[in-house]
C-alpha cells in the first residue's frame, strides 16, 4: 500500500464536519447525535489506524498544507507517539459517546455533542501538528471548547470551577504565546522540525533555556504538573461524568504530550538543564497528588487528584531521558489514558446506582451488585499497580530505568506514592463496595442502562489486554521512543536535514 | 518636534520594551487581587502584553513594507517580516473570543454567587 499522507488530515475533518452537522441538527434527538458522534470517532479510530499502519512503511508522515515547503506552511507531522495518541483519543472519544447516552446529557441544554467534537477537533490538532505556533491555536480550540462544557450546567459550583480553569489556563497560553514571541526574534521560525535544526547549536543559549523555562511553564500549567495544577482539583469533579472522563482522559496528557514534543525535538541540546528541573518536579507531582488523594471522600474528586498524582510518572520518565525512561513514559500515558477514563466512568456508575458518589454516604456494592465490584477492580489495582494489569508493567519499567541510573530517591518516591494510590483505591472499595450502608437499612439500587456498563467492560477489557500481552505494548512504546531519542529521523522527514552534531560546551 | 522620521521609529523600538513591561506588571498586580473584576482586567492587560511582545518579537525594521509590485514577481531589497502581524492577529482574535467568554461568565458567577470576591469561591472545592 502507497503511503498517501493525506490520511493525516482525516482525523482532524472528521470531527470537524461532525461538530458543524451537530450543530445544524437543532431538533435533533440527543441519542441520534451521540450516535452520529459514536459513529464520528469510529470512523476516526479507522482512520488513524491506517495512519499507524503506514508508519510501518516510513517512520514519520509529513503533510504539507496547501504543499507550502517547510517551514513556510503550516505542516501535519505523525510519528509513532502522535499516532497511536490519535488513536486512543479516538477510542476514548467512542467509548465516552456510548456512555453519554446512558448517562444523558440534559443539563448541557442540547450543546454537549458539538462542543465534544470541537475539543477531539483540537486534540487530534495539537498531537498531529508539526508547527508551534499551529499547536498554540489547537490548545485554543480544545479549551475554548472545554471552558464552555464545564460552565454549561451553570450551577454555582460548575462557574466558580469553570473560573478556576479558566483563569489558570489563559495566564499558561500566554506563557506559552510569550515563548513563541521571542523564540520567533530568536530565530524567525516556528516549525518545529526547522526550531529544533535552528535551536541545537544557537550561540545565545541563555535566550533559549530561558525560552526553553517559559515552555516548561506554560505546558506544566495544562498538564497539571506542581506548582500549577490548582485549577485542576477544583474544576473538573463538578462537571457530569461524560466530560469529566474525556477531560481526565485526554486534556493533561495534551499537555504532557506538549512537554514530550518541546524537550525531545524542539529544545533538544536542553535536556540536562531541563531534566534537572523537571526531575524534582516530578517527584513533587506525584507525591502532592496522591497526598491530596487520600484526604478526599468524594470519588471523582479522588480521582481528579490521582490525575496529577500520575502525570508525577510520565514527567519523571521524561526527566530522566533515556530511550527506557522514554518508552515508560509512552507506554504510562497510553494506559493511564485507558484507566483513567475507565475510573470516572466507573464513579458515574456507582453514582447512577446509588444516587451519589460521596463515600460517607455510600455502601454495601460488593452484595448487590459484585459485578460492578470486579469492574472497579481492574482499572483500580492497574492504577495501583498491581501486577498482571497495565499500571504495574508502567511502574516496572520506569523504576527500572531509576534503578539503573542510580536515581535511588526517585525510585524510592515512586513506589511509595504507588502504595499511597493503593491506599487511596483500597478506601473507595471499602467506602462503596465492602462496608455495609451507613444507614443500616437496606438500600435501593437503581437500574443502570447497558449504554453506561459496556463503555466501562470496553476499556477493562483493553487494561487486562495491555496487562496480557505487556511485551507487544512494550515493543511499541520502544519504538516510539526510539524515534522520539532521535529527532534526526523527524526532522530529515520534515526539514530533510538530520540534526547537527551538539558543539562541546 | 523637530525628529526626522526615522527617528521616530527608533524612539518607537525603544518604548516597546517599556509598554510591555508596563502592561504585564500592571496585568500580574491585578490578577493578584481577590475582586473578580480586577483579575479580568488584569488579564485582558496580560494579553494586550504578550501580543505586543510578539508584534515587536521579529525586530521592529526600517524597512519597506512587505508587498510585491504589481509588474514584478519578488520583493527589491530588504522588507519587514509579515510573520509576526500574521501571528498577533490570529493571537488577538483568539483572545477576544476568550476575553469575551471570559466576562460572560465572570458576569453569570457574580450573579450565582451574590459576591465578587474571589476568596468565597469556596463552593468547587466541596
Amino acid at each position: 500500500m502507497p503511503v498517501d499522507s493525506l490520511w493525516l488530515s482525516i482525523p482532524l475533518i472528521l470531527p470537524f464536519f461532525a461538530t458543524a452537522v451537530l450543530l445544524c441538527l437543532g431538533r435533533a434527538s440527543e441519542r441520534l447525535r451521540l450516535g452520529l458522534c459514536a459513529v464520528t470517532c469510529l470512523m476516526m479510530l479507522a482512520a488513524s489506524v491506517v495512519i499507524l499502519q503506514q508508519l510501518s512503511v516510513q517512520p514519520v508522515m509529513v503533510l504539507n498544507a496547501g504543499d507550502w515547503p517547510v517551514p513556510l506552511g503550516i505542516t501535519l507531522v505523525a510519528d509513532l507517539f502522535s499516532a497511536s495518541m490519535v488513536i486512543i483519543t479516538a477510542l476514548i472519544g467512542l467509548v465516552v459517546s456510548i456512555y453519554a447516552i446512558g448517562a444523558g446529557t440534559a443539563r448541557f441544554r442540547g450543546y454537549f455533542t458539538p462542543l465534544f467534537m470541537a475539543m477531539l477537533f483540537g486534540v487530534n490538532g495539537a498531537f498531529l501538528t508539526g508547527d508551534l505556533f499551529n499547536l498554540y491555536v489547537w490548545f485554543e480550540v480544545m479549551l475554548m471548547s472545554s471552558f464552555i462544557l464545564i460552565a454549561l450546567p451553570g450551577g454555582r459550583r460548575q462557574l466558580q470551577g469553570a473560573l478556576k480553569y479558566l483563569v489558570l489556563n489563559f495566564i499558561a497560553s500566554l506563557f506559552f504565546l510569550i515563548g513563541l514571541g521571542v523564540l520567533y526574534g530568536l530565530v524567525g521560525t516556528l516549525n518545529m522540525s526547522d526550531l529544533a535544526l535552528k535551536l541545537a547549536n544557537h550561540p545565545d543559549q541563555l535566550t533559549v533555556r530561558s525560552t526553553a523555562v517559559l515552555f516548561l511553564v506554560a505546558f506544566g500549567i495544562k498538564a497539571g504538573m506542581f506548582p500549577f495544577y490548582f485549577w485542576l482539583p477544583s474544576s473538573y469533579h463538578v462537571t457530569p461524568t461524560p466530560v469529566a472522563a474525556v477531560f481526565a482522559a485526554l486534556l493533561t496528557k495534551v499537555g504532557v504530550y506538549a512537554l514530550v514534543r518541546a524537550f525531545a525535538l524542539v529544545f533538544h541540546g536542553q535536556q540536562e538543564f531541563i531534566g534537572d528541573i523537571l526531575l524534582p518536579l516530578g517527584i513533587l507531582t506525584m507525591l502532592t497528588g496522591v497526598l491530596g488523594a487520600a484526604s478526599q471522600f468524594y470519588i471523582p474528586r479522588i480521582l481528579s487528584f490521582h490525575i496529577i498524582s500520575q502525570i508525577g510518572y510520565m514527567v519523571v520518565g521524561l526527566a530522566f531521558f533515556t530511550k527506557a525512561a522514554m518508552a515508560a513514559t509512552v507506554f504510562y500515558v497510553l494506559h493511564h489514558i485507558l484507566v483513567k477514563a475507565n475510573l470516572f466512568l466507573i464513579g458515574g456508575i456507582i453514582g447512577r446506582k446509588l444516587g451519589t458518589q460521596a463515600l460517607k454516604k455510600t455502601g454495601g456494592l460488593y452484595q448487590h451488585a459484585p459485578a460492578l465490584a470486579v469492574l472497579f477492580l481492574i482499572p483500580a489495582m492497574s492504577l495501583g499497580g498491581i501486577p498482571p494489569l497495565s499500571g504495574f508493567f508502567a511502574k516496572f519499567a520506569l523504576i527500572r530505568e531509576g534503578i539503573a541510573l542510580n536515581a535511588w530517591f526517585t525510585v524510592f518516591m515512586a513506589s511509595a506514592v504507588g502504595l499511597l494510590t493503593l491506599y487511596s483505591m483500597i478506601k473507595i472499595w471499602n467506602e462503596a463496595f465492602w462496608k455495609s450502608p451507613p444507614s443500616g437499612e437496606p438500600i435501593r439500587m437503581r437500574p443502570v442502562p447497558w449504554t453506561m456498563t459496556l463503555p466501562a467492560i470496553g476499556l477493562a477489557l483493553c487494561t487486562v489486554l495491555f496487562g496480557l500481552f505487556p511485551g507487544t505494548f512494550f515493543a511499541f512504546a520502544e519504538r516510539a521512543a526510539d524515534q522520539l531519542m532521535n529527532p534526526s529521523i523527524y526532522t530529515e522527514a520534515v526539514s530533510g536535514k538530520s540534526m547537527p552534531t551538539p558543539n562541546a560546551p | 518636534m523637530g525628529f526626522t522620521l526615522s527617528q521616530h521609529k527608533i524612539m518607537i523600538s525603544q518604548l516597546l520594551p517599556i509598554v510591555i513591561g508596563v502592561l504585564f506588571a500592571c496585568g500580574c498586580y491585578l490578577v493578584m487581587q481577590r475582586q473578580l473584576v480586577r483579575v479580568l482586567l488584569g488579564l485582558i492587560l496580560l494579553g494586550q502584553g504578550a501580543n505586543l511582545l510578539i508584534f515587536s518579537g521579529a525586530g521592529l525594521t526600517q524597512n519597506n513594507p512587505p508587498v510585491i509590485p504589481p509588474d514584478a514577481l519578488t520583493i527589491e531589497g530588504a522588507a519587514a517580516d509579515p510573520l509576526p502581524q500574521a501571528l498577533v492577529l490570529t493571537a488577538i482574535v483568539i483572545g477576544f473570543a476568550v476575553l469575551a467568554f471570559a466576562i460572560a461568565l465572570v458576569l453569570r458567577t457574580y450573579q450565582k454567587s451574590r459576591s465578587g470576591d474571589i476568596n468565597t469561591y469556596t463552593h468547587s472545592e466541596d
